[in-house]
């Protein structure tokens, strides 16, 4: 109850906080559209499959993309807080650990919510067609993605607090995880080598599950297992990003 | 009110073991101003960190408000308010918004934030300062904000970190009036870490010097000067300096005195009580004195000759009783 009411308190902070920067929320919102204008049409003409279908493989691979470069850089804004001195002061309350990192995460994925159904709204037009449940299920499943992702580079962000480390660091990560995510290429045209280390990858599962859902394939293994990554990747970052977190010495 | 025992904080760095606090045990009452005085490098913010929960002692531990400071920390959070040398207040925020916050994080209800952090404005004068980022204000404004922070849930142990460094000298003043009146009106246990000797000897009631880790002093400013250090009086002679300076030496309160062309400087204790002495004894022997003036011990001797770290090179008496480090 604690944690949660502590949560709370972070989100609606962080809440004003966007609402006052419009041109941060207004960005968030375009940036969305930016991505399928211009990446989709190249996409959607490479894969095998066209019209539609075409469609339902490239936005879940999307919607995890944006989820890397936006949920995954939220760290970014965590190392101002550091160096104000603020996060330490947050730290000296009684209030919860978790509580304390979950706000920021909760707001994160708020953000992370509206871009998603923004896109999947924007790619309707462009000629997208899914089952409605599949399409709720995968946002569903890309939210613990976002709150991991979130977790994550809150920790990294807690580990670094320099903005000219962070940046590197977070690039050298986010885009191998990309690659080898099947978001761009699939990775059935990779060799066996690649392959292997691509099964390593979480994301990977993420966004076959996410494929499989926009398909309607409920019950088939790739959502299954993708669903129980997710859902475990979820409970290691938030467990490592609250020890971080209340284990922080700068 | 702090009972520190054995407190302790070792670094690993890639240089090797930085051993900032030796183990320091010190108590401190309930109601008391206690400065925490040292040089740059000490371990003071070490130690005020450990006490407030932020870093974890690599030995010893101690009992803030009765509670564990290992067992209990969630306990002593609650008993305590922190206001670090970066202050902690969110820059982006309006000042409402950011004390209600904290507030909040202790435990109030929306509408008990609101009321308690209309109050602590009003108490720290931030009243038009309400409704402005904080990124906008001065510094001397922007401390008091930091205050106002550390006090919004009546903390009984209050700890401030340098809580005047880098302000002017109206600021100062300002947010010393603050401090004066916790004690005073609110019987707030307050423990501050200063590098300024003056803000020790006007605030506190007890001071804890510290040195390389080590608290090498503890006492009233009071104390500590006239235990350590003696006056000064320094006389201007008209005529022989030498002869003068023999017959003040060979009075028996005087311990010693040095001449430099035609100034005396004569170092005692009791000044006041001495200077009637010497000058009838100057006046029977014919010398005239031109000039004289008396400076009282600061604390800065004390804490130079408690730390060494700094040579001694100045020590002349400075104009005005008091004469400190500004």
């Amino acid at each position: 109850m604690h944690t949660v009411r502590d949560a709370g308190i972070i989100f609606r902070d962080e809440a004003s906080a966007a609402a006052q920067k419009r041109t941060g929320l207004l960005i968030g919102l375009v940036q969305p559209f930016v991505y399928l204008a211009l990446f989709g049409p190249l996409l959607v003409r490479m894969l095998p499959e066209s019209g539609p279908s075409a469609w339902q493989v490239y936005i879940p691979g999307l919607l995890v993309q944006l989820g890397l470069f936006a949920t995954g850089y939220a760290g970014f804004g965590l190392i101002p807080d550091v160096r104000s001195g603020y996060l330490e002061r947050l730290r000296v309350t009684p209030a919860s650990r978790l509580g304390l990192l979950l706000g920021r995460v909760m707001w994160d994925v708020l953000a992370l919510f509206i871009q998603s159904v923004a896109i999947v709204l924007i790619a309707l037009l462009f000629g997208l067609r899914a089952p409605l449940g599949g399409v709720l299920a995968a946002i569903a499943m890309m939210m613990l993605v976002g709150i991991s992702l979130a977790f994550l580079s809150y920790s990294l962000a807690l580990k670094l607090t320099s903005e000219w480390l962070f940046a590197p660091v977070l690039n050298g990560i986010a885009l191998p995880l990309m690659l080898l995510s099947g978001i761009l290429l699939p990775l059935s045209y990779a060799p066996g080598w690649l392959k292997a280390i691509g099964s390593a990858n979480p994301l990977r599962y993420a966004v076959d599950a996410m494929r499989g859902c926009f398909a309607g394939e409920y019950g088939s293994d790739a959502v299954l297992t993708g669903l129980a990554v997710v859902v475990a990747l979820m409970i290691v970052s938030a467990t490592a990003g609250t020890r971080v977190f209340a284990g922080h010495n700068a | 009110m702090i009972e520190a025992k054995g407190l302790a904080k070792t670094f690993h760095t890639g240089q090797g073991r930085v051993e900032a606090v030796a183990g320091v045990d010190f108590t401190v009452n309930e109601g008391e101003t206690v400065g925490f005085l040292g040089p740059n490098g000490a371990g003071k913010t070490t130690t005020m960190r450990m006490l407030t929960t932020l870093l974890g002692p690599s030995a010893g531990t101690a009992a803030i408000a009765g509670c564990d400071l290992l067992q209990e920390a969630a306990k002593v959070r609650t008993h305590i308010g922190y206001v670090s040398q970066a202050g902690g207040s969110k820059p982006g925020s309006p000042v409402r918004r950011d004390i209600a916050l904290q507030a909040r994080l202790y435990g109030m209800s929306r509408p008990e934030a609101e009321a308690r952090a209309d109050e602590v404005i009003a108490q720290l004068g931030l009243e038009e300062l309400a409704n402005r980022v904080i990124l906008t204000l001065s510094g001397g404004q922007r401390r008091r904000v930091d205050l106002a922070l550390g006090l919004v849930h009546e903390p009984r142990v209050l700890f401030l970190d340098e809580p005047t460094a880098n302000l002017d000298p109206e600021s100062r003043n300002r947010v010393w009036e603050h401090i004066r009146r916790l004690r005073d009106e609110h019987g707030t246990t307050v423990f501050l870490s200063t590098h300024y000797l003056d803000e020790a000897d006007k605030l506190c009631d007890r001071v804890l010097i510290i040195d390389k880790g080590r608290i090498v002093a503890q006492d009233s400013p009071q104390n500590l000067k006239s235990a350590i250090a003696h006056d000064t009086i320094e006389i201007e002679i008209a005529g022989d300096a030498a002869r003068a300076a023999a017959l003040i030496d060979a009075h028996p309160e005087v311990h010693g005195v040095s001449v430099n062309g035609t100034l005396l400087s004569i170092g005692c204790r009791g000044a006041e009580r001495l200077l009637p002495d010497l000058l009838r004894e100057l006046e029977s022997a014919h010398i005239r004195a031109d000039s004289l003036r008396v400076a009282r011990p600061s604390l800065d001797d004390v804490f130079m000759t408690m730390t060494m770290t700094m040579t001694m090179t100045d020590r002349r008496p400075q104009p005005g009783a008091n004469a400190v480090r500004a």
